[in-house]
């Protein structure tokens, strides 16, 4: 119903590599289009019914206050007390807005998952094997049914049987096509998804109306939002707040009268309004909401609101190494020439075994010979002629054949074996060579060279796991924000040692079983920590499910989607750093507001307590330390400042305070000087200004 | 030398035998509350009462246990008052009336020793010594289990309980408070602070007129007076009286035992959590409030408003000459910062701003440094705000001391600090709209907004101290300011061990980098400002009807 432009809304999708890129840079903002205030209007008028307002015990005061200034405004009408009817309740209405202006966009989102919710038609298999149509809404789990390509995938589910290429884009908005295929972490497809190419059977793992995509509604809507532990706890101590200002206004009214004056009621409501925590009581709700969407604006689903504010806590981060700290394919990083052999007769060689080869270890062998050694990246033509001998599991090698001559490249053993075949000698040096290489962590390939009728090894090519760009720098940051890093990998341990030594992680843990990983959960949690992981196969959802934040691929399977309390629709496991942010930055939004509103209060006290009793005792008119023009401007000006303010901070409520990853110490010392001294000076400047303006209205006083 | 200069010498001497004692006073008293041995005497008294001391208990019987040993502590003191006609040492002394018995019995047993009566013509020794003193070191007893309890919640984890309540009382009368009092008075006596349990000396006055100058034992009643956070005074006239407090000797010792249990109280809370400068932090944050009402207080008593009244000598009005401006000015900080309401000269003559800074040390809930326990508690309960809020800033769901700060222990500390407040806006409110008050205030304008103001936040703290200037003998001042006193006590201890129970049962979250750290001048500063702005934004509104439009006229 929102008039939301999908511009704002659209989803920013970004390849793995790119997030890689963007390692280092502190959480982005999310969009914020001024626009959107107006076209949320009709919903914010919507929620000043009172039964909304009782949600939020700091707004319903100002509710109340609003309708009891109004009567009074009414019976004894003046500029000053319609005004100040007015401004309390756009003061009720600007938080209002707020709320609508943070669900709108989640609205705008589910709109467009809704679009993807067509009615389909399923061809189920009956139990003789027989294909029948039903409608897409009647399946039930355990269901077989038949997807083939341009048909749209009835359900969730995995394939159990067949591979074909499936276009995601509508949950991703990724619009390269991924590959789904039967057994394995790559079974799980999505309902609303469409196959591009070949065939595949899908069991149904979820009824119709609890699928992903419906969840995913429900989630973006905020339907299912709600409160988190700690918003509670700040709900209770700013309720505790409003009920302190209550008490210290309603026993001013004695206190006065006794003084000699008694205060009018518009005056009393005025200074309370003024006094709770009206501004961070009117954004907290958004910036719950906000904090959700800027995960699904970075393509993450978090089940509950619980999990982001978990994220924010997490001590302990588990990453797999493959993946998400080093790029998942070995690539060739060094040539060893062994004998009489150059390095450039080794790169030759190794080039020429691997132009055919089209294994990423191969095309990473040519670009390193491309990049150190200046050879050709395409076969030239007398190397067309070559055949290719393409890696078996009993050769354990690779090769070519080129006018009678024949280059090999394997692993060590195979490579000796083949070389002593053909009458060659294998040097000491090769063992001395592969040893080492296998040693720092790296894996080494053999190649060897049958020339006019002699065998000889030429050298070694080291493949090494190659530490992405930037995770070095970003570990770091961890490190300084108190978060241990712990890597994940099958390598054995000194492999694992060595990579995570050039990664920079604190800890690692080798050989790693599903179980290994929950027994190290469970330690680190054992110690009072928060622990967080990505995991994507069936055999992780229990590790995922142990986990505080488990965050599963959206490529895996749907037991890992089950069990954790997240989902990545781009599956990338370096975003787990990134959703630990996001949870940072949202209770620093909570806490900066809430710091910002309450030292809001002292130029309140300035502008209003000299206003009130400057007529009983003359000797306060010296606390009107902002010369405001009298009275009743100074009055009218603190409650036209804390309406306004609320507006003022819409965008930060949603965007989400700027977080840059460094200690605690240095965190508070920035958030309290800009949030609290700031929330002191501020308001001394915004009211002082406010009353220059409304001092020129006619008849106000 | 001069007073100024007298009074800088005597703050030095305070401070140093503040220092030297701070670590083995508190570390003693860790060691009181943590170790496994009983004493014989103590093991006697368990047996009579028929408590086994090696059982722990949850925070739930170790609340009842608090409150029902001062629901029977208030039914004894209430009723030796009103049996005083038939008890030894009356001096034809008779029965004390229902309101002014029931105030008192209260007053005492919640640590506030608010005094609605003169005490030398009204008490005989008897309930003074087996009634009133009694309560001086128990109360007080009370109020350090409350707050061992509460730093037990810190130290323990995956536990439901908090100690034994018997136990924690015993201890702290038996280890603490007895062997300190017991040198005091004797130091007291030395000094010249009287003893005696006579009723009084009959002389003839210059004007040939007899005359009964009281006498009581005092020394004994004096030392726990201080040493307990109490204030109530055996005379009539409180620390002002000579036979109180005779020299600025016993001036000096008098603030020193005031300060020195809440002062060391902090030590031993490091101690206990295991981290000594988690302690210095609070101690630094005690220390600047109390410095810097003590500047407020010391200032503006020495500069009343304007020149004529200052070359009239008006800063002199309702002080001792023996003390002069420094010693009253220190004196009433101290016992305004703590819950001890003694006073070495008339508040109600404290200029406008002095009064006031007398009133917000008490606004303040008690923490500079606050009562036996009380203040350690208070100021524990701040931290958990100031925590909550500045924890929320460095981007984790807050947590001190390993502990995470939720739903229940917001809520519970919230309770803690709403009740003093609330008990002096409603209280304060409610006398001023009764027809009779304007009659029993001794100043009308502002001062007497002060006078009311003071009354309700003097019994609502538990700090017992009076403004003077205001007849509280009404039956609407005496129950009402009695039901201050019990709820600005109870409703805050309940809070605190609910609290305590709360952390006990957490298991505890290591520190790392991403903890926000609760030690170093940044959380100092942080704690610091929390107190200051919350009873700022409550009580300012008020205030400034007070103290401040007299301040400022």
């Amino acid at each position: 119903m929102t008039a939301t432009t999908t511009k704002d809304t659209q989803r920013t999708s970004e390849s793995p590599e790119q997030h890689a890129e963007h390692a280092g840079r502190s959480v982005s903002a999310g969009v914020f289009n001024p626009k959107q205030l107006w076209s949320s209007l009709p919903d914010a008028l919507r929620k000043l019914n009172p039964r909304h307002q009782l949600k939020n015990p700091v707004m319903f005061v100002v509710w109340v206050g609003s309708v009891l200034v109004t009567v009074f405004a009414i019976s004894d009408a003046s500029v000053f007390s319609i005004a100040t009817a007015l401004w309390l309740w756009f003061t009720v209405l600007f938080a209002n807005l707020a709320e609508a202006v943070a669900e709108g966009r989640g609205k705008a989102q589910a709109e467009s998952l809704r679009r993807t919710k067509k009615e389909t038609v399923a061809r189920r298999l009956g139990a003789n094997g027989l294909e029948e149509r039903v409608p897409g809404i009647d399946l039930k789990i355990g269901d077989l049914v038949v997807v083939e390509a341009g048909e749209v995938i009835p359900g969730d589910g995995d394939v159990v049987e067949g591979i074909a290429t499936v276009d995601e884009s509508a949950i991703t908005g990724e619009s390269a096509p991924v590959i789904r295929e039967s057994g394995g972490d790559r079974s799980a497809v999505t309902g609303g998804t469409t196959v591009l190419s070949d065939r595949i059977v899908v069991k149904i793992t979820t009824k119709p109306g609890e699928s992903f995509v419906d969840r995913m509604i429900a989630l973006v809507e905020g339907a299912s939002r709600q409160k988190t532990p700690n918003e509670i706890a700040l709900t209770i101590l700013l309720s505790v707040l409003t009920i302190i200002f209550l008490l210290a206004v309603v026993a001013l009214q004695p206190m006065a009268d006794y003084s000699g004056k008694q205060q009018s009621v518009i005056v009393l409501t005025a200074l309370l309004v003024c006094l709770i925590p009206t501004t961070i009581g009117a954004l907290l709700s958004a910036i719950g909401i906000a904090g959700m969407d800027r995960l699904v604006q970075r393509n993450v689903l978090a089940m509950s609101g619980r999990a982001v504010e978990a994220a924010g806590d997490v001590d302990t981060l588990l990453l797999d190494k493959t993946g998400t700290i080093t790029f998942g394919n070995r690539r060739a990083t060094e040539f060893v020439p062994v004998g009489s052999s150059t390095v450039d007769d080794l790169a030759a060689a190794a080039r020429l075994s691997s132009l055919a080869d089209g294994t990423p270890e191969g095309r990473s062998i040519v670009e390193l010979c491309v990049e150190r050694h200046g050879l050709a990246v395409e076969a030239g033509a007398n190397e067309l002629a070559g055949e290719f001998v393409p890696f078996t599991a009993q050769t354990r090698m690779s090769g070519i054949d080129l006018n009678g001559r024949q280059v090999r490249k394997g692993a060590a053993s195979s490579v000796r074996a083949w070389v002593v075949e053909h009458g060659g000698v294998v040097p000491d040096e090769v063992n001395t060579v592969v040893d080492g290489i296998s040693q720092d962590g790296g894996t080494p390939l053999v190649v060897a060279e049958l020339s006019e009728g002699v065998a000889s090894v030429r050298g070694v090519i080291r493949l090494s796991d190659v530490v992405k760009p930037g995770m070095r720098e970003r570990f770091d940051e961890l490190r300084a924000m108190g978060i241990k890093t712990v890597m994940i990998t099958g390598d054995n341990p000194l492999t694992a040692k060595a990579i995570a030594e050039e990664a920079g992680v604190d800890d690692f843990l080798a050989e790693a079983k599903p179980e290994d990983k929950m027994a190290l959960i469970r330690k680190e949690q054992e110690g009072g920590k928060l622990v967080a992981m990505t995991g994507d196969g069936t055999n992780d959802a229990p590790a995922l499910a142990q986990a505080d934040v488990g965050v599963a691929m959206n490529t895996g399977t749907s037991a890992a989607k089950e069990a954790g309390n997240m989902v990545d629709l781009d599956s990338n496991p370096t975003k787990l750093i990134e959703i630990v942010e996001i949870g940072k930055q949202l209770l620093i939004t909570r806490g900066a507001l809430t710091t910002f509103s309450i030292a809001n209060d002292l130029a309140k006290y300035f502008a209003i307590l000299p206003a009130m009793f400057v007529a009983i005792y003359p000797g306060l008119g010296k606390l009107n330390i902002m010369h405001l023009h009298s009275p009743n401007t100074a009055i009218l000006s603190a409650v036209i400042f804390n309406a306004l303010v609320i507006v003022a901070l819409i965008p930060l409520a949603l965007r989400g305070v700027r977080y840059r990853p460094s200690s605690a110490k240095a965190l508070l010392r920035r958030n309290l000087l800009i949030y609290g001294l700031g929330g002191v000076i501020v308001p001394f400047a915004g009211i002082w200004l406010i009353d220059l303006v409304i001092r020129l209205i006619p008849g106000i006083g | 030398m001069s007073d100024t200069g007298a009074g800088f010498v005597q703050l030095g001497i305070l401070l140093v035998a503040l220092a030297v004692v701070y670590r083995p006073l508190g570390d003693y008293m860790a060691r009181v509350f943590t170790s496994k041995k009983h004493l014989k005497v103590e093991r006697v008294l368990y047996r009579v009462v028929r408590v086994n001391p090696d059982s722990e208990q949850r925070w739930t019987t170790y609340a009842a246990g608090v409150l029902g040993f001062s629901f029977v502590s208030v039914v004894v003191l209430y009723l030796l008052q009103r049996l005083q006609s038939v008890l030894p040492f009356n001096f034809g002394r008779g029965t004390l009336d229902p309101a002014t018995s029931f105030n008192t019995a209260v007053s005492f047993v919640t640590n506030t020793n608010w005094q609605s009566y003169v005490p030398e013509t009204v008490m005989g020794h008897t309930v003074q010594m087996a009634g009133l003193t009694v309560q001086n070191f128990v109360s007080a007893a009370v109020g350090l289990a409350v707050a061992v309890a509460l730093v037990r919640g810190f130290v323990r984890a995956k536990t439901d309980r908090l100690g034994n309540v018997w136990v924690d009382i015993v201890r702290g009368a038996v280890r603490i408070l007895l062997p300190i009092a017991f040198l005091f008075a004797i130091v007291l006596i030395a000094f010249g602070t009287v003893m005696s349990l006579t009723k009084g000396v009959d002389v003839t006055g210059p004007d040939g007129v007899q005359h009964t100058i009281a006498l009581a034992p005092v020394a004994s009643q004096e030392s726990i007076k201080e040493l307990g956070t109490n204030g109530g005074g055996i005379l009539n006239a409180n620390s002002a009286h000579p036979f109180e407090n005779p020299n600025s000797w016993t001036n000096l010792i008098e603030i020193f035992l005031i300060l020195v249990i809440p002062v060391s109280l902090t030590r031993t809370f490091g101690t206990m959590v295991g981290n000594k400068r988690q302690g210095t932090a609070l101690l630094a944050v005690m220390g600047i409030l109390w410095a810097g009402m003590l500047t407020l207080i010391w200032w503006a008593e020495a500069h009343p408003n304007g020149p004529a009244a200052l070359l009239a000598g008006a800063g002199m009005e309702g002080k001792e000459t023996r003390f002069g401006i420094p010693s009253t000015a220190l004196f009433a900080n101290s016992t305004t910062g703590t819950s001890t309401g003694a006073v070495n000269g008339a508040h109600d003559s404290l200029s406008g701003l002095g009064g006031g800074g007398a009133l917000l040390n008490m606004l303040f809930s008690e923490i500079t440094p606050g009562g036996v326990g009380t203040g350690l508690y208070s100021i524990l309960v701040f931290a958990i705000i100031a925590v909550f809020l500045a924890g929320l800033m460095v981007g984790r769901t807050p947590e001190y001391l390993g502990k995470k700060l939720g739903r229940r222990e917001i809520t519970t500390a919230s309770i803690a600090i709403l009740a003093m407040p609330t008990l002096v806006l409603i209280g304060s409110g409610v006398a001023l709209m009764m027809k009779d008050t304007a009659g029993a205030l001794g100043n009308s304008g502002a001062h007497g907004l002060s006078e009311v103001l003071y009354a309700f936040a003097s019994t609502s703290n538990n700090n017992g101290s009076a403004f003077g200037g205001i007849t509280v003998t009404s039956n609407f001042f005496q129950s009402t300011l009695g039901v201050c006193m019990l709820l600005g006590r109870f409703i805050p201890i309940i809070a605190v061990l609910c609290l305590a129970g709360s952390l006990a049962s957490q298991k505890r979250v290591p520190e790392s980098a991403g903890t926000l750290p609760t030690t170093g001048p940044q959380f100092v500063t942080m704690l610091a400002g929390t107190v200051l702005l919350v009873a700022a934004l409550t009580f300012v509104p008020a205030l400034a009807l007070g103290p401040i439009a007299e301040a400022l006229a």
